[in-house]
Order: structure tokens, then C-alpha cells, then sequence
């Protein structure tokens, strides 16, 4: 608005002078100098969640001793009642049962294999929560990059050019699901399909989940896949088909090496999807804090833990800075792998293509 | 399109400033938020002119309001804690005013399936903190118990572990579940399973008699029984004040406490505390 | 080279199965959540308010709830997608370190799982800005813009829907041929006239499929906005932007899992996830329509 506003004042000032001079135009320089700062915002965004996430993590790395507090033992005030001995009584247990917590988040008691936030001696053992997350998401590759990267092939190889505009936007729509439908699909006919026909000890499990998820990903892996696959220059097939290749060979033998950092990349780009996903995890996969490696026992993910646990801690506590140091977690280790597949895959693809 | 969306940004921002007459607001805990709702419609009928604006969102949630002062009352289905105690202190200097609105019996689902009819306290202790794994150690069949339970943020898991586990940790195979919905919806779903949870009715689960230890009665969580007191799990639901009630707030609050409001308490599934 | 029409073949029909089974998932997804839920898809379910502890009646604020935060996202993110997605491509050098750096930025905000963005505004927007505020201007001690409201929960998804605009909107400038805007500045326009008169509305399709598509996003997406506004169940509509408000995805997340009674409200469950994939579906497959049409055109 106040843009339009200097530039036509500008307007009006340079139809008196010379209209040609071009030297210097403030509604030119504004109108870069504002668009250049708005597109900072993107660079700024990502500076400020690394940042208040890091920040509110931060007393963790900062242990301080916890004070007794003046009212460990004093009642609240009530009203409304006869003083009764038994009502006194839960308030009263609770009370002594939480004198002398100690509720720190050492780096031991972080690395321990229990998560136990609540409670005498809360424990905040990542482990079982880190290795639940990585379950489901290799679970959720395993199922998922299969059907998405031969989806790809098909459509990028194999399929005619009508059936691929059909297929195409179809997989694409399918990134249009939001995730809470996917998790309540699986709540509720997934798990119940499969406790049914395998017999599963636990109905909603880290098997459950996986299969799910690979709802939430095969779009994204297909869809670069796919673009790997269609950027692989044409002299290569030409060249291959011309030698006498079939199309089934050019594809297997040529395409396919030639994009292999692209599909790299997908899975890369897929299994950060995965990592990071909630709501899936949150409703399909029993959230029970286990270390083991069984994939047909439920697990608690790292998200799931976030987005189950955060609505109702006490801000400032303990509890509430482990729960945004597992969210710089996720961060950082889905920055990772994007990175990765962005530069490395990137630069690599570009190489190859350039025939060096 | 943008003269358009400067009046939309203007609109609301007017919007921002605009506050309503008077109103008390009531903030907190998921299970009882039902019960606020139908407290405050039944109120707001018979006294035109007074608004009461109920949210949920959690027991913490509407403590941590309460010690923020954006909320009149809060509502917890657990007694707050001291940590959140020595914060109203800071603020306030006051510790806060409890208020008994209604009495809820913890059950303890079972699927139908289950050749179990009644555990004692020392058994369920034993099944969620992980010393009994399989049912033939409480006199049923032979096989593996799936163990259901709330999530920790919820002031039923909190109670749950104070009161019957002893303040001792959960076994970790316990599947969490967000609420009690999705607990009585595993259980039923489940045939090894067992479940906690408030009152809830649901077609394939039963629920547990509960005996206070191995030579005494087993009761089931009635309205009688809850009130009585012989059902050996069942815990209040707290409302919150900064300080006394006074004015508007006092004739709600004595409201909610006679025996009009306590009959709300009846048709909601709970239990009324007199 | 291997000769073996065995294998060729069997590699042309598993990609094919796959497909096929990808395409019949999907289907089998709506189809399923359509009949779980179809008994309740009347015109009371849309515009009626939840009764009866949410065991009965519509899902009417679910829906004024959804469709505010997706305004006043876009009313954020549009405008800031847009005029990055014209740095960008109109200009940003490519080699700069400054245009580098925003590449970098676009990419990974749009890889960063929605959880953090809830964190991010929890920790920024409600913690700092909000409580900010109320130090500032009210000296009442009390919160008015430091607790979960209607407008961090849009901001917040601004943050997350802001990359899907810039990529949209990115690739319908390039559409604008190149020839276009030298005949704007030939005729002596200057540089920000010719993006402003001739690049901007010959690309206006692209910015509204990014719209589209980021409400789409912004619409189907639970996770930011867990801890930032969203609210389980509301007596109000929402009057002001300190209002916290209740929303279509996270209505289906606390009655799969929340509600009192789980058989009784099973329909409306899956009537509810009917509705939103619904939206999310004819959004997106609206924007498929615009885009593929502006494709053709481009051909031409």
C-alpha cells in the first residue's frame, strides 16, 4: 500500500521533469530494497525457529538445584465443604510424595533407557524415543519407497503419455491428505485389519505405523523420483536404444544408474518426512516408551512425544525444556538429511549429467 | 484484492480490542470440560445477562491459566500440585481456593471376553507396573495382559499412579493413549486387554470389581458405591479460585454446589460430592 | 548385456502393480471413510453446533475455526511468498550469497517437521511476542496476547505454508516470457513498473494455485497448531483474534481419541475426516486444474 502510495507521488513529480532520467528513482530503489527485505523473512524464519527452540531447550544444558519449596506442605484454601478427613488425605500423600524430586535433566538420566516424565523421580531417557522413531520410520521406508520408486519407473518409463497424466496428478493428490486422516484411517481400519489377519499381540504397534506412513511419503519420493528419472537426458536412452538396447534395458541399465543420486535424494527427503511426522505416530502406534527392536510392539516416537505431552506441562518446567530439547532434536537431524539431499545429491546429479 | 485485505486485517484487529460484558470463564481439564458445558448452559438459562465461557485443554492448562490470571475458575481432575502452588503464592500471595464440584470413580475396563470379573488392588498395582505379565497369574487363561493406560500430561494417569501403583512407575510396554475414548475403544478391541479410565460406556468392555485388598469385598463403581466410598478408587474433581469467591462467582460456584447443580453432576456420568 | 524378457517384463508389471496399488489405496481410503461416515452428511451436520457432550450435532465451529486460521494465514503468507518468489526470480543474481541463502532457507522450512513449527510458536510467538506485548501495553499483569490464540496458530502456519507459495508462484513467473518484459522496459518502463503492470497479473494464476495449495496445507495440518490455539471444545464461535478456536483436524483427532463415548460418535468421526479430505482434496485438485491449464497455455 504505501508502496503504490510513493510511487505515485514519484509519478506525479517526474511528469513535470525529465521523464527520462533514470539515475535515480526512490519508488525503484523502495520497491527492490522492500521485496528484498520481505524475502528475507524465509531466512529469517528459519534463524528464529533454530533460535526460540534452542532457547527454551536451553536451561537443560544449565542444571540449577531445586529449591524446597515454601509450600511443599501447606493446603490450598477450600470452600464449600465440611472439613473431612479423607479428602485432606489425597492432596496431603501427593504432597509428601513429591518432596525431595529430584528433577533434573543430567545427561544421565537423559541417556537412560526409561522415559518416565511423571512422577517421585521423573525420567527423561530419550533412548526409547529416538529408537522408537527410528522403528517407524525405517518401517514406513521399507514399505513405502518399494511401491513409490517403481510407481515412478512406471510412470516416468514405462506408462504412455496419456496414462501418465492420469497416474501423475493421482500420487500427487495423495500428498493432499492431511496426516490426521491417515492416522485415523490406520486407528481405525488399518490396525483392525491387520490385529486380523496376522494376529498381533498389540493391535496398535510400530508395524501399524510404518504402513501408514508410507501413505504420508510415497507422494514426496515419487514425486522427485520421478523427477530424477524424466531429467535423465534424452541422448542417454537415444543413445542406448540405438545400440540396440530394449526399452526395459535402457531403463534398468541407463536411467536408472544415471538418476540414482535423484532417488537417493527421495529417500533421503522421505525418510526426513517420516522422522518428523505426528499425528500419524501420535493415533497409530500405542505410544508405549519401549527400547526394544521388536516391530510388532508399540513405540513412542519422538513427535508423538511432543505433541502427546507438551499441551499440559508446566511452562518453564523440566519436563516442558526436555520436551523442546527433543523438538531441537528434530530439527537438527531433519536439517541434516535435507541438507544432505540438497547439496550433495544435488551436486552429484548435476556431475553426472555434465558427463564428467 | 489488497484494499480487500487491509479491511479484513483492520477488522480484526478492532476485533481485538472488543471485549464482551460480564463473563466468567472457566478453563481446563478435558474431563471435566462436559460437565462445565452443561453447568454453564443450565446456569446461563436461568440467569440471563451473565455469561460463562468454558474451555478445555487440560488440568495443567487450566492451572497454568489460573496462575496467569486469564481464566475466573479453573477446572483440574487433580489437586494441584506444590510447584503450582508456590507460582499462585508468587503472584497472588494466596494458595489458591479448592472447591469439591463432583466425585469421579476411576474404572478399570476389561474386554468382555475376559474371564475375569474382579481384581484387587495389589493385582492391578502388579499389572501396570509390570510384575504380572500374564493373566493366568489373576486366576484367568493363559495369556500375555496388553496394558492399557492414559497419557502422563492427564491428571487420571497422575492419580492413577499415586493412588493405586503407589507412586511407582508405569511399566514402559503401557501403551499411552490420549484419553479415555481411545483406552475403552483398545480394550474393547482387545480380548487380553485392561484399561483405566473415568466413566465411560462402551459396547465389548466390562468393568472390573475392585476389592481393597484380597480378603475384602469386591465392588463395582457405582453411583452408590462411589459415594459410599466402598469403591476403593475414586477421586474428586477440583474447581480452582484465586482467592474466595465473591459476587457473581459466589452464586455460581453455590450454584454448581446445590442440588440443582449437583444433579448435572448425575446426567453426566459422575458422581455428586454430597 | 543381459538378455532375459523375463526379467524386462517383470520389471514393466511390478512397477505397474505398484502403481496400481498405490492409486486403489487411495481410493479405498475415501471410499471407506465416505461409508464410515455418510449417514451423517446432511446440511444440520455442517452448520450445527456439537450437542450433547459432543455425541451429537454438527461440526459447525470445527469449520468457522479452520476456514479463520486459513485466512489470516494467507493474509501472511501470500504476500510474503509472493514478493520472495519475485526477489527470486526476478532479482536475485543467481550466484549472490544473499539469493544462495534464501534458496537454502525455502528449502529447508519446508523440510522442517510440523511439530517444531508448533514448538517454534509456543517459544516465539506466545512466550516472547505475546508476552512481549502484554508487558509492554498492559500493565494489568495479566495475559492478553501470551497464551494460545487464533492469530499465533495462523502465524504459525504461515511459517509452514510460506514455502509452498514461494515454489508455486516461482514457477509461474518463469512462465512469463522473457519477451514481455523487454517490451516493458523498451517502452521505458522501469524495472518495478513492468514486474508490477505486465509479470505480476500475467502470473496471477500461479499465485492463487500457491494460495490454494497453502490452504490446503494450512487446513489438513494438526500438529502447529497443538499448543498454539487450537482449543477441544468451544461454547463461542471465535469474536477476536485473542480467541482460541477449534478446528476440523484436531476435532477428529480428540473424537477418535478423547471422547466420551467412542461407538456413539463414530460416525461423526468419519463424517468430520470425510469433510476436511474432502477440502484438502478439491483444493489441491483445483490448483492441479489452474496449473495444468496454465501449462498448456504456456505451450501454446
Amino acid at each position: 500500500m504505501l508502496m503504490t502510495k510513493l510511487f505515485s507521488i514519484q509519478n506525479k513529480k517526474r511528469d513535470g521533469k525529465d521523464s527520462l532520467n533514470r539515475k535515480f528513482r526512490l519508488s525503484e530503489f523502495l520497491a527492490e530494497n522492500i521485496i528484498k527485505l520481505v524475502s528475507f523473512t524465509s531466512f529469517a524464519a528459519i534463524i528464529l525457529i533454530f533460535a526460540f527452540v534452542f532457547r527454551e531447550a536451553a536451561p537443560i544444558f544449565f542444571p540449577q538445584e531445586k529449591k524446597t519449596l515454601s509450600t511443599e506442605f501447606q493446603q490450598s484454601e477450600t470452600y464449600g465443604e465440611e472439613p473431612a478427613q479423607s479428602t485432606q488425605k489425597t492432596s496431603q500423600e501427593y504432597a509428601s510424595s513429591n518432596s525431595g524430586a529430584s528433577d533434573v535433566a543430567s545427561f544421565k538420566n537423559l541417556t537412560q533407557k526409561e522415559w518416565q516424565p511423571v512422577g517421585e523421580n521423573p525420567k527423561y531417557g530419550l533412548l526409547p524415543l529416538f529408537i522408537g522413531s527410528l522403528k517407524a520410520t525405517i518401517l514406513a521406508i521399507l514399505f513405502g519407497a518399494p511401491l513409490a520408486i517403481l510407481a515412478a519407473i512406471y510412470s516416468a518409463l514405462f506408462a504412455s503419455k496419456r496414462l501418465r497424466e492420469i497416474i501423475k496428478p493421482a500420487i500427487e493428490l495423495l500428498a493432499s491428505f492431511p496426516s490426521v486422516v491417515i492416522g485415523f484411517f490406520a486407528l481405525m481400519t488399518i490396525a483392525t485389519f491387520f490385529q486380523s489377519v496376522f494376529g498381533f499381540t498389540y493391535r496398535l504397534n510400530a508395524f501399524t505405523g510404518g504402513v501408514a506412513m508410507a501413505f504420508a511419503i510415497i507422494p514426496i519420493i515419487y514425486t522427485v523420483t520421478e523427477d530424477a528419472l524424466t531429467a535423465v537426458p534424452k541422448y542417454f536412452s537415444e543413445a542406448s536404444l540405438a545400440l540396440g538396447a530394449t526399452k526395459w534395458q535402457t531403463a534398468l541399465f541407463v536411467i536408472m544408474p544415471a538418476a540414482t543420486p535423484g532417488i537417493f535424494a527421495a529417500l533421503l527427503l522421505g525418510f526426513g518426512r517420516a522422522f518428523g511426522e505426528t499425528m500419524i505416530l501420535l493415533m497409530a502406534t500405542g505410544n508405549a516408551p519401549l527400547s526394544t527392536f521388536n516391530i510388532f510392539e508399540p513405540v513412542r516416537t519422538m513427535s508423538a512425544t511432543i505433541g502427546a505431552e507438551m499441551a499440559e506441562v508446566v511452562f518453564g518446567d523440566t519436563h516442558y525444556t526436555v520436551l523442546f530439547f527433543i523438538g531441537a532434536l528434530l530439527f537438527v537431524i531433519t536439517f541434516i538429511i535435507n541438507a544432505i539431499a540438497e547439496f550433495y545429491v544435488r551436486a552429484k546429479l548435476m556431475k553426472r549429467f555434465r558427463g564428467e | 484484492m489488497k484494499k480487500l485485505f487491509l479491511i479484513m486485517i483492520t477488522a480484526m484487529i478492532a476485533f481485538g480490542f472488543f471485549m464482551p460484558g460480564k463473563v466468567i470463564t472457566v478453563k481446563g481439564s478435558d474431563t471435566m470440560v462436559i460437565l462445565a458445558q452443561r453447568w454453564a448452559e443450565k446456569y446461563m438459562a436461568e440467569h440471563p445477562g451473565i455469561t460463562v465461557q468454558v474451555t478445555g485443554g487440560g488440568s495443567g492448562t487450566g492451572i497454568a491459566a489460573l496462575i496467569n490470571g486469564t481464566t475466573d475458575i479453573c477446572n483440574s481432575s487433580r489437586p494441584m500440585k506444590p510447584s503450582e502452588r508456590e507460582k499462585l503464592k508468587i503472584r497472588y500471595a494466596s494458595l489458591g481456593v479448592e472447591i469439591k464440584s463432583a466425585k469421579d470413580g476411576l474404572s478399570v475396563y476389561l474386554n468382555d471376553a475376559n474371564t475375569i470379573h474382579e481384581l484387587s488392588i495389589e493385582q492391578i498395582k502388579n499389572i501396570y507396573t509390570g510384575k504380572t505379565t500374564n493373566w493366568k497369574d489373576v486366576g484367568g487363561k493363559d495369556s500375555k495382559i496388553i496394558v492399557y493406560g492414559r497419557e502422563n500430561s492427564s491428571g487420571t494417569y497422575v492419580y492413577f499412579k499415586d493412588n493405586v501403583l503407589g507412586g511407582e512407575d508405569y511399566t514402559s510396554s503401557m501403551q499411552s493413549l490420549p484419553g479415555t475414548a481411545a483406552v475403552v475403544n483398545a480394550v474393547a478391541k482387545d480380548k487380553n486387554a485392561i484399561g483405566f479410565g473415568g466413566a465411560a460406556y462402551a459396547k465389548g468392555i466390562k468393568f472390573a470389581g475392585v476389592k481393597k485388598d484380597a480378603n475384602s469385598k469386591a465392588y463395582l463403581p457405582t453411583a452408590e458405591n462411589v459415594k459410599s466410598g466402598d469403591y476403593p478408587i475414586s477421586r474428586f474433581l477440583y474447581m480452582y479460585t484465586k482467592s474466595r469467591p465473591t459476587g457473581e462467582l459466589k452464586d455460581y460456584i453455590d450454584w454448581i454446589l446445590s442440588a440443582e447443580g449437583q444433579a448435572v453432576v448425575t446426567q453426566v456420568g459422575y458422581f455428586p460430592v454430597k | 548385456m543381459m538378455n532375459n524378457k523375463f526379467l524386462g517384463r517383470s520389471i514393466v508389471i511390478m512397477s505397474a502393480l505398484s502403481t496400481l496399488l498405490i492409486i486403489a489405496a487411495l481410493v479405498y481410503i475415501i471410499l471407506d471413510i465416505y461409508s464410515g461416515g455418510r449417514n451423517y452428511l446432511t446440511w444440520e451436520f455442517l452448520t450445527g453446533n456439537p450437542k450433547e457432550g459432543m455425541t451429537a450435532g454438527g461440526i459447525f465451529p470445527a469449520i468457522v475455526g479452520t476456514v479463520l486460521l486459513v485466512l489470516i494465514m494467507s493474509v501472511a503468507c501470500v504476500p510474503i511468498g509472493t514478493i520472495t518468489a519475485i526477489y527470486l526470480n526476478e532479482y536475485a543474481s543467481k550466484t549472490s550469497v544473499f539469493t544462495k541463502m534464501i534458496r537454502f532457507a525455502v528449502n529447508t522450512l519446508s523440510g522442517v517437521p510440523a511439530i517444531v513449527f508448533g514448538l517454534f510458536g509456543l517459544g516465539f510467538f506466545i512466550q516472547f511476542v505475546g508476552a512481549g506485548i502484554d508487558k509492554s501495553i498492559y500493565s494489568d499483569g495479566q495475559l492478553h496476547w501470551g497464551q494460545p490464540n487464533l492469530l499465533w496458530a495462523s502465524l504459525t502456519m504461515a511459517f509452514l505454508t510460506v514455502p509452498v507459495v514461494i515454489v508455486s508462484v516461482e514457477e509461474s513467473l518463469k512462465t512469463v516470457p522473457n519477451d514481455l518484459r523487454a517490451a516493458g522496459l523498451a517502452l521505458g518502463a522501469t524495472k518495478w513498473q513492468t514486474i508490477r503492470k505486465i509479470v505480476v497479473p500475467n502470473s496471477l494464476s500461479g499465485i492463487m494455485t500457491g494460495a490454494i495449495l497453502a490452504i490446503g496445507r494450512g487446513a489438513g495440518e494438526v500438529a502447529p497448531i497443538l499448543f498454539t490455539g487450537v482449543a477441544y471444545f468451544l461454547p463461542h464461535l471465535p469474536q477476536k483474534l485473542t480467541d482460541q478456536f477449534m478446528n476440523l483436524g484436531y476435532h477428529i483427532y480428540v473424537m477418535a481419541t478423547q471422547s466420551t463415548d467412542v461407538e456413539a460418535t463414530k460416525g461423526i468421526q468419519y463424517a468430520t475426516a470425510f469433510i476436511l479430505l474432502m477440502l484438502t482434496f478439491s483444493l489441491s485438485f483445483v490448483a492441479m486444474i489452474i496449473r495444468y491449464r496454465f501449462r498448456k497455455k504456456l505451450k501454446a
